[in-house]
């Protein structure tokens, strides 16, 4: 055995000794995404029966009056109700309208998430359902803008509006504004179709569909959306005609009196 | 190089006046005296808006494509690539992304229809509630209901013809509205859509009546307006020296040529500004038209909208004569606004007519002091008003958290209830303002010192414009139709104590 075999062989134990030591010595990071199987739905049942179970009973069967049952709406509805600060509702009379999340599902930091998916975890475990994509962020967002253009205007701007300024129902339900929603909100919204929303099964919009349809609404809100100057809240023709009189036949009338008041 | 340009004006106008004699006829125009109010530069608004109209009208002409072919869209604005649009929807968004300065002068464009119309109609409030269009002046009002009626039509046509989804709904409105109309709707429709809706051939009909018919129309019908009004001179307020057979106020030049080019030159500043400043129609964003997609919020620009207006109010009502079916949206959507156009022209004819008065009117009338008119005026904008407000009944019931139906329904109970009120409120707030003119020159103007008399009684000092008497008493004043002072301060000497000391 020649010397430098001698020596590579040694750095190669002296590699493995500390590589074992490491694994050995930090420890693996606490996340949800650790959990497996049994120990997450149980966390998610715990996390359901602090905040969820006075209106949609014990075993996911609904209360009479309160809420409906959640067997079968599977963990793309959870998620999109709770991470949205729909649900829990506040009180009982709310009409379930976005809000900032209960700080425990809070999309936005480590244990929202982890405890989002332990919520989603326990109800996919009763009765199955839509379920969130694998994919998050920047992989739910598609690549081709016209073709979800033509999707959004096809199926979504009904209600949503063009650029998802949102509109009316009828009977004082109004569609969301789709501002704030992430990509992860919007495509479990096509899966669970929650409130008035149909539901977009995959076979209705593939999950190629729903990410051009992401990649449209992201193309189109907040600064994308005015290269001509403000953008008058996007409400079409009728701010349009408010700014019309009140400042350019307004600034008119008042340069009138100015131009009549002076001989 | 001032001498130079002097002498070659000198002698461009010399050359002229020898071959044409104009001088004469032009230093003739140059005294021709124009009153001088505040609200008589309204009018002009319109008319320089319609000059930058034409302008940038005719820049967007060199881009615009008014073609309904099929092709995908590979232009610079990501979120359409690889649509498939119409080319006149293709080259709106080449103009808009494209063009140089091209997204500036659309919106100019916009921007300036919207507030040509709007001037047209702040100007007529104005030329109905003083009473201008009296005798003789019938002709240029009904000329100006024509202006106001094509340009509306202009409006629409100019929005329509880019086939975006937002202005594509409004085509199948109309559409919609002209088969509507019994015994020749279908006819109709054929004559404009060349076929079923929407056919290939209605974008470049909109196109060339869009930038030819109308405007040669607009064109001609203000020569006549404007010509009509320098020929049988401009209508003034009672004043000092204005009287029935005269006119008082500016010369052509310099006084009103050099203040209606400064209106101008602001009209433009502020139609520039608005165009830079404001995104108006974004129609990249609409996207293209597809009979299939639909959006919330769809409105027509402000002038269409009280049409809207009547057509949501409208309850669903077909009535049915033997094989015959007059639909619903006839009402509101035919019927009503030729009637409220036909009212609107004939409204000089009527007042005439009901007031038996023949006379010649060269003198306005303060909106008070006619409050029948007035009133009669401001129950018809009360009618236009609800209309126009409830053809945004989605936007108002998302914004101010509303239920639509409540909106449908107080616009329903509204145009009914309303104009009546709005013409009992009005007629009486003139005759009160009335009253109060009278009292001031009967008595006096209102200082709201009060004085404690000999007897232990406080009164009120008033200064009377008209002075007192050796007796301390106020020298009443006529009424001569103009605005009375209602300042204590310029008016002459109070009675009361100082006086009587």
């Amino acid at each position: 055995m020649t010397r430098r075999v001698r020596h590579a062989l040694l750095v190669l134990a002296a590699l493995v000794a500390l590589g074992g030591a490491y694994t050995l010595l930090v420890p693996a990071p606490q996340t949800a995404s650790a959990q497996s199987g049994q120990a997450q739905i149980d966390q998610g049942r715990a996390l359901y029966e602090q905040a969820c179970i006075s209106c949609h009973g014990s075993n996911l069967q609904g209360a009479p009056d309160r809420g409906p049952s959640l067997v079968g709406v599977g963990d793309a509805a959870v998620y999109f109700q709770v991470s949205t600060g729909r649900m829990p509702l506040a009180r009982s009379e709310d009409r379930g309208y976005r809000r900032v999340p209960a700080p425990e599902f809070d999309p936005d930091t480590d244990q929202g998430r982890a405890n989002l998916a332990a919520l989603g975890a326990y109800i996919q475990s009763v009765g199955g359902g839509p379920q969130v994509p694998a994919e998050t962020g920047p992989q739910l967002i598609g690549s081709d803008v016209g073709h979800g253009g033509d999707l959004f205007r096809l199926n979504c701007a009904y209600c949503h509006n063009f650029t998802g300024r949102g509109g009316i129902l009828g009977a004082g339900r109004y569609p969301p504004r789709l501002e704030a929603a992430t990509p992860e909100q919007m495509y479990t919204a096509m899966l669970s179709g929650p409130m008035a929303m149909p539901v977009f099964s995959d076979k209705q919009l593939t999950p190629e569909e729903k990410k051009d349809i992401i990649a449209y609404v992201l193309a189109v809100r907040g600064q994308n959306n005015a290269p001509g100057g403000y953008d008058l809240g996007e409400l079409g023709p009728s701010t349009e005609g408010v700014i019309a009189f009140l400042v350019g036949l307004g600034a008119l009338v008042l340069v009138a009196a100015w131009i009549g008041a002076r001989s | 190089m001032g001498l130079v340009a002097r002498s070659l004006a000198r002698g461009t106008a010399n050359a002229l006046d020898r071959r044409l004699s104009i001088a004469a006829a032009a230093r003739r125009q140059a005294s021709h005296v124009f009153p001088k109010h505040h609200s008589f530069f309204w009018g002009e608004f319109a008319l320089y808006s319609f000059v930058v109209l034409v302008l940038s009208g005719v820049y967007l002409s060199f881009f615009f494509v008014p073609d309904t072919h099929e092709v995908v869209y590979l232009g610079s604005y990501l979120p359409a690539r690889g649509e498939y649009m119409s080319r006149a929807y293709e080259s709106a968004l080449d103009i808009s992304f494209d063009v140089r300065g091209g997204l500036f002068v659309r919106q100019l464009h916009h921007w300036a229809a919207v507030v040509f119309v709007a001037s047209m109609v702040l100007h007529m409030c104005r030329n109905f509630f003083t009473g201008a269009f009296r005798r003789p002046r019938e002709l240029t009002w009904v000329g100006g209901v024509a202006l106001l009626l094509l340009g509306i039509f202009e409006g629409y046509l100019g929005y329509s013809q880019i086939d975006d989804l937002l202005s594509g709904l409004g085509v199948r409105i109309i559409s919609g509205l002209l088969l509507s109309i019994p015994l020749i709707g279908t006819w109709l429709h054929w004559m404009v859509f060349g076929g079923p809706y929407a056919g290939e051939i209605w974008i470049s009909r909109f196109y060339i009546a869009h930038v030819l018919l109308i405007p040669g129309l607009l064109i001609a019908i203000i020569a006549l307006h404007v010509g009509l009004v320098w020929y049988q001179k401009h209508t003034h307020f009672p004043g000092p020296g204005a009287r029935e057979k005269n006119v008082v106020g500016e010369r052509a030049v310099p006084g009103f040529g050099t203040n209606t080019i400064a209106n101008g030159l602001w009209v433009l500043a502020v139609l520039g500004l608005l165009a830079g400043a404001f995104q108006i129609n974004p129609v990249f964003l609409w996207g293209p038209y597809d009979p299939s997609a639909a959006s919330t919020y769809i409105q027509p620009d402000w002038y269409a909208g009280f049409l809207i207006g009547g057509l949501r109010l409208w309850p669903r009502a077909e009535i049915h004569l033997g094989s015959y079916t007059v639909p619903a949206p006839f009402w509101p959507g035919v019927f009503l606004p030729l009637v409220m156009f036909a009212l609107l022209a004939a409204y000089p004819f009527l007042e005439r007519w009901a007031n038996r008065d023949w006379r010649h009117h060269q003198l306005l009338q303060r909106p008070r002091d006619n409050p029948t008119r007035t009133a009669v005026g401001a129950m018809g904008l009360t009618f236009y008003g609800v209309l126009f407000a409830s053809g945004a009944t989605d936007v108002l019931s998302a914004t101010f958290d509303v239920p639509f139906e409540l909106l449908v329904w107080a616009g329903r109970i509204g145009v009914i209830v309303l104009p009546p009120l709005a013409f009992m409120v009005t007629k009486r707030i003139c005759v009160g303002l009335q009253r109060a003119d009278r009292d001031v020159l009967e008595r006096g103007a209102h200082t709201g010192v009060l004085q404690e008399r000999p007897d232990g009684v406080y009164i009120e000092v008033r200064r009377p414009p008209g002075g007192a008497d050796r007796e301390g008493r106020p020298i009443p004043l006529d009424y001569g139709g103009a605005r009375v002072d209602q300042r204590p301060a310029t008016s002459p000497e109070p009675v009361g104590e100082e006086q009587q000391r």
